[in-house]
């Protein structure tokens, strides 16, 4: 891989950006045979969105297999501002795998909402470009621009269904409070530049490292910059997006925005705060994020209960989920951070998965997305009702389901640092979790169905469910291979 | 030569005025206005290091963060003509559809 075009761009750095380079090419191609394709054939944007990310899948993994061959821990390119290690491809394949899925579930949901348009589809990859920066990004300017490029898609994607009232709002609040969160992650960076006269992480570790702790400058630069992060996780108490966001948006698109850009958001969040903020971790950022955790776990777990809309309901229960990651973090050891990993992939298929029944259940003038809309589902169709159970005892964290594994890491991080206290707190607003969830199931295996047809499911539909029960169900019963993964994965 | 703290205190004078407009307005063009500001208050400390520091770094970054806010107010007057056609309102405590 030695040669290249120029001083400033060689062959290795060629190869590192061609995910994105497959995106963006994916992406124009969407935008420009859209226009040959009739109101029928749309779905064809969406086979093309899924042969996109098959190469981009693809292309991750010969990057990992080149990385394996020349046995490098890394691989770094650009002039240090792009590094693609484990860590990197590990969250870049679950916000692949998040946007597969996504595409998967939104043909029909599309074509019911008659917004069928090939932008959507691009927009969605677009997405993705960004999170490959956030995710593989070194330097401040590209993780910026990273974050900003998945954002402004998502806004759009937000209210893509322009004739609904809902879902302007939605995108309206979510660009208002996104747009000024990005503000202020942007006042941090440009001080953590002053600080250190270099926008690379390393180098900024480095120069904070050598300051007191009680500098000013450095206390405003982490207090903006954790803040600006914290907003995209959507951690209490800068939520306040989440649940407008993911009630406007498009069914399809609220799951993919509590996925895949939640999962570049949290990989983002662990580059800048293990990275370059590493030397403030103990009197900076780490009681920062005990509290938040607290407040998360609490805000999510008791407003979710109170929800009649399964949308909003998701959104407080995604909440409540960031809480429970953010321990991690703040336990900070190795099993911290394979929980970490672990949890988001699980989180990934299981959350979609509930999202996919919930996609399934849009038809005629039915939106489907009242907590009533779900009642007597299993008698409508016993194969989706029993799946959604399935997703929702994961996303609770029973233990044959695969989402016990992803909590488990956690509070086992949390009691060999010693903080038991957490843990315990943690578990009880398990607890809290299983009511809400267990309303719904309640709703759907004892009401009477409002409606009387059986509900049909799409090829799509299928194809995600298959592929999201596969993951809930094979990682929960056989965890070993991607407990391996999330281990070689740890940033370090 | 002036030194780099009056700049400091400048950004971040600025960034706090767009800071209270975010909080307190209720007219979206207003709020969108606001986070305009605070975009500009990183670019003036941007620029400003880049000189105490003697990189282009800082400038480089500024130039990002100019096209980054021109590609969030196409996007954001978007939205809001999207919403406006809908529904006639251009104040945020107007939409309220959507609450717990």
């Amino acid at each position: 891989m030695n040669g290249g075009f120029s001083e400033f761009f060689n062959r290795n750095d060629y190869f590192l950006i061609t995910p994105a380079v497959l995106l963006a090419l994916f992406g124009c191609g969407i935008l420009l045979i859209d226009f040959l394709h009739d109101t029928r054939q749309k779905f064809m944007n969406a086979l093309t969105a899924l042969v996109g990310l098959s190469f981009v899948a693809y292309q991750l993994i010969r990057i990992q297999n080149q990385m394996d061959a020349v046995q490098m821990p890394e691989l770094a390119g650009l002039n240090n501002s792009l590094l693609v290690d484990h860590f990197a491809i590990f969250f870049m394949l679950v916000c692949v795998a998040a946007t597969f899925i996504s595409v998967l579930i939104s043909v029909r949901y599309m074509e019911i909402e008659h917004e069928n348009h090939g932008e959507y589809y691009a927009l969605m990859l677009f997405s993705l470009l960004g999170m490959y920066f956030m995710i593989t990004g070194m330097d401040l300017v590209t993780l910026f621009i990273g974050l900003e490029t998945m954002a402004l898609s998502g806004y759009v994607l937000a209210g893509f269904l322009r004739g609904d009232k809902r879902s302007n709002e939605g995108a309206m609040k979510y660009f208002l409070l996104g747009a000024f969160s990005s503000g202020l992650l942007a006042f941090g960076f440009s001080l953590l530049y002053g600080i250190s006269g270099s926008t690379n992480l390393q180098t900024i570790a480095q120069a904070l490292g050598q300051r007191s702790s009680g500098d000013p400058l450095a206390s405003l630069a982490l207090l903006t910059t954790v803040t600006g992060l914290l907003f995209k996780v959507a951690a209490v108490p800068f939520h306040q997006w989440a649940p407008d966001a993911y009630e406007g948006a498009p069914t399809s698109i609220t799951g993919f925005l509590s996925t895949g850009p939640k999962a570049a958001a949290f990989a983002f969040l662990m580059r800048i705060l293990l990275v370059g903020l590493a030397p403030m971790r103990d009197s900076g950022w780490k009681p920062m994020l005990i509290a938040v955790a607290i407040v998360t776990m609490t805000v999510g777990n008791l407003a979710a209960v109170t929800q009649n809309n399964t949308k909003r309901l998701f959104a407080y229960s995604s909440i409540s989920h960031v809480g429970y990651i953010l321990l991690g973090l703040v336990a900070g050891n190795e099993t911290g951070l394979k929980g970490i990993a672990v949890y988001i992939l699980v989180y990934a298929f299981m959350n979609l998965g509930a999202f996919t029944v919930l996609v399934a259940l849009r038809h005629g003038n039915v939106i489907g997305d009242e907590i009533e809309d779900l009642s007597g589902l299993f008698f409508r169709n016993p194969g989706a009702a029993v799946m959604m159970l399935i997703f929702l005892l994961s996303l609770a964290g029973i233990p044959p389901m695969a989402g016990f594994l992803g909590k488990y890491f956690i509070f086992l991080s949390l009691i060999e640092t010693g903080h038991t206290g957490l843990a315990a707190f943690a578990v009880l607003y398990v607890a809290v979790s299983l009511y809400y969830y267990m309303r719904m199931t309640v709703m759907m295996f004892m009401r009477e169905p409002v409606e009387r047809e059986p509900l049909t499911l799409s090829p799509g539909i299928r194809i995600a469910l298959g592929l999201t029960l596969a993951g809930t169900v094979i990682i929960g019963l056989y965890p070993e291979p991607i407990i391996q993964l999330a281990t070689s994965a740890i940033l370090r | 030569m002036i030194p780099i703290s009056n700049y400091l205190f400048l950004s971040t004078a600025l960034m706090t005025i767009g800071v209270l407009g975010v909080l307190t307005r209720r007219n979206m063009v207003i709020i969108l206005m606001s986070v305009e500001l605070i975009l500009n208050a990183v670019n003036i400390n941007l620029v400003a290091f880049s000189h105490y520091w003697g990189t282009v770094h800082g400038q480089t970054f500024a130039i990002f963060i100019i096209a980054d806010a021109a590609a969030e107010v196409a996007v954001g007057l978007g939205l809001l003509i999207a919403l406006f056609r809908n529904k006639e309102v251009v104040n945020a405590d107007q939409i309220e559809l959507l609450k717990w």
